[in-house]
């Protein structure tokens, strides 16, 4: 990206979240730092529950309140402490600054408002237009996300759109006032592959014209192969390897990265091996309330050894940049982070 | 991108909100038109008729107990002390219809206000609000309502309190359990997420969703608050200087068997009023109700 810069415009600092249940209190996020630059696209993959949405969440401070409670930690955007910010400065952030499309298109739209109704709520809310005003400006957002016929559109409802259709009203929504970072949580989960494209696309296509941060949380590798500047894993509710998506697809560093990405089915390669069995990891994520000492994967670890038990590793830098959390890389590391 | 609009709403070319869509169904709905129809003529007669006739319903204008249909002047004839029960009737419709109308609209603003607070901050708030609310319920209604009038004194106005505050709780439960279902959906999160505050999303975003059984509710409880003035003003309990059909019931009851008539006019009054309330009701949810439509 030729507009991304060095400087970081969100900066994370050992974020801790806890869910108090009755089984007692998980710790959901377990100290996560990452930094995200500006005009760059940082992909956060890891398997379910391992506490990606749960990390989107907590930077607008959107955790479900109880159970769940921010514990620790900073989240520094534009010389301010997000964790430590009121609520009526997080509502002027939210959908401003930072903003967030959700999962499901289908059920991210209030269905008793028009399209219209609900991109130029944005506006109204944070630049302060009038009703007119906001009008026009969702027609122009409309067509900014490729949505053909905006003017008619904007009187529609959310059922008479498409799934894709939808997710692009979200995109609109959520770009109306040029936020500084996008938060998109598995934009394209629950749309067809063809649209997958489309939307991504049209994610890259905004983002090289206003220059948005994108913090684009996916399970699917592919996505990240072509979205992704940058990359981190997580596993239970820690970062445990980031870098550039060269870096962390091409020379993976983690075990569990490693685990991942044998995982994909090749499709593009030649030899088909019709006995070639799909790769996986054994075992599942360990349960929240049972994380203890130690690292959080070394149960499913073929490479585990006693240390992992003991201490969690902490991130070891394997050089330009690209970080893994693991006992193995000790002695790679060029030096601690 | 045309195939989703063609398939959404193939009787309809343009844009059609939910709401719209309702009221088509509304308007097609046999007994939400009678419902209408009936609640129509009862209002129209309640407020012209005094206006075109005015006289005052408490009058003696002819013999006592004349039976019905018998002399043009009392049409309806007329009760124990020489009352016309059609003016009489008319006048009462007023009374009946203004307390059973703000009874409603108060026990369904309390009841909306109470249990939208605490269906959308659950937790603590939830647990002290669904508390008052048991409360509520488990006192008798009608001795409460009782109670109140006999220490406050007999009027219109504290009648219709009376009944406004012994009969919220139905609807409180009911907005609980709809903001508590609501509150959970994906937009509600996206509304936050674009920065929305609490009192938008109770009152913007999860009330207009929330609506359509409150709706339903709302229109049955100006029945039920009709049928409890009744109640009142036949136990004598109304206020003894408006005329309301509940108390035309009560002040005649003891002469149900020589001038039936007096009783039973007023009687069928109630009864056409509620029905065609109910009906509307029934109507409405038939029509706000997504699952009923594809019948």
């Amino acid at each position: 990206m030729a507009r991304e810069s060095k400087q970081p415009l969100l900066t994370v600092q050992d974020l801790r979240v806890e869910f108090r249940t009755r089984r007692g209190a998980a710790m959901v996020l377990n100290g996560v730092d990452f930094q995200l630059r500006g005009g760059e696209t940082l992909c956060v993959v890891g398997e379910s529950g391992c506490g990606k949405s749960m990390t989107a969440l907590a930077l607008l401070r959107l955790i479900p309140s109880p159970p769940g409670r921010i514990v620790g930690g900073r989240v520094d955007f534009q010389g301010e402490d997000l964790v430590r910010a009121s609520e009526a400065r997080m509502r002027e952030v939210r959908g401003d600054r930072i903003s967030m499309i959700f999962q499901e298109p289908m059920t991210s739209l209030n269905p008793v408002f028009t399209v219209g109704d609900q991109i130029g709520e944005t506006l109204r809310l944070h630049a302060k237009l009038d009703a007119r005003a906001a009008r026009e400006r969702s027609i122009e957002m409309l067509r900014s996300v490729g949505i053909p016929a905006p003017e008619r559109r904007v009187d529609e409802y959310p059922h008479q759109l498409s799934g894709g259709m939808r997710q692009r009203v979200m995109i609109a929504m959520a770009l109306a006032c040029r936020p500084d970072v996008l938060i998109a949580d598995e934009p394209t989960t629950a749309l067809d592959v063809t649209v997958q494209a489309q939307i991504f696309d049209l994610l890259r296509a905004l983002q090289a014209e206003r220059g948005t941060a994108i913090l684009l949380i996916t399970h699917d590798m592919g996505a990240v192969a072509e979205m992704a500047d940058r990359v981190m894993v997580m596993y239970a509710g820690r970062v445990i390897e980031q870098g550039s998506v060269e870096q962390v697809l091409r020379a993976p560093s983690h075990p569990y990265t490693q685990g991942l990405i044998e995982c994909l089915p090749e499709l593009g390669s030649s030899q088909i091996d019709e006995a070639a069995e799909l790769a996986e990891i054994s075992g599942v994520v360990p349960s929240l309330w049972e994380l203890g000492q130690g690292c959080a994967f070394r149960e499913r670890c073929p490479y585990a050894m006693p240390r992992c038990a003991s201490e969690v590793p902490p991130m070891f830098d394997v050089g330009h940049g690209h970080g893994a959390a693991c006992w193995l890389r000790v002695d790679t590391q060029v030096s601690a982070t | 991108m045309n195939t989703a609009v063609a398939k959404s709403s193939p009787s309809a070319p343009q844009a059609q909100g939910p709401w719209a869509e309702a009221a088509r169904m509304f308007a097609r709905n046999p007994s939400a038109i009678v419902g209408s129809v009936l609640l129509l003529i009862v209002i129209l007669v309640s407020v012209v008729g005094p206006w075109v006739h005015p006289v005052d319903p408490f009058e003696i204008v002819a013999a006592p107990m004349t039976p019905p249909f018998t002399e043009a002047e009392v049409w309806l004839g007329t009760d124990y002390l020489g009352r016309d029960v059609l003016i009489t009737m008319i006048y009462g419709g007023r009374a009946t219809l203004l307390v059973g109308a703000v009874a409603a609209l108060l026990s369904v603003t309390i009841g909306i206000t109470l249990g939208a607070t605490a269906g959308f901050y659950g937790g603590r708030i939830d647990n002290l609000l669904m508390r008052i609310t048991e409360f509520f319920q488990v006192l008798p209604a009608l001795l409460f309502a009782m109670v109140v009038v006999t220490l406050f004194g007999p009027t219109i106005v504290t009648v219709t309190l009376a009944i406004g505050v012994v009969s919220w709780t139905g609807t409180a439960r009911l907005t609980r359990a709809e903001f508590m279902k609501v509150r959970g959906m994906e937009y509600v999160r996206a509304e936050r997420a674009i920065g929305a505050r609490n009192a938008r999303l109770i009152w913007k975003v999860i009330l207009p969703n929330a609506l359509p059984p409150l709706i339903v509710s709302a229109t049955l409880a100006v029945g039920a608050a009709i049928l409890f003035e009744a109640g009142l003003s036949f136990l004598g309990l109304g206020d003894p200087n408006l005329m309301s059909w509940g108390l035309m019931i009560g002040s005649s009851r003891q002469y149900l068997l020589s001038s039936w008539w007096a009783v039973t006019f007023p009687g069928a009054a109630i009864f056409v009023t509620v029905l065609a309330v109910s009906l509307i009701g029934d109507g409405l949810n038939d029509a706000l109700n997504p699952k009923l439509r594809e019948r």
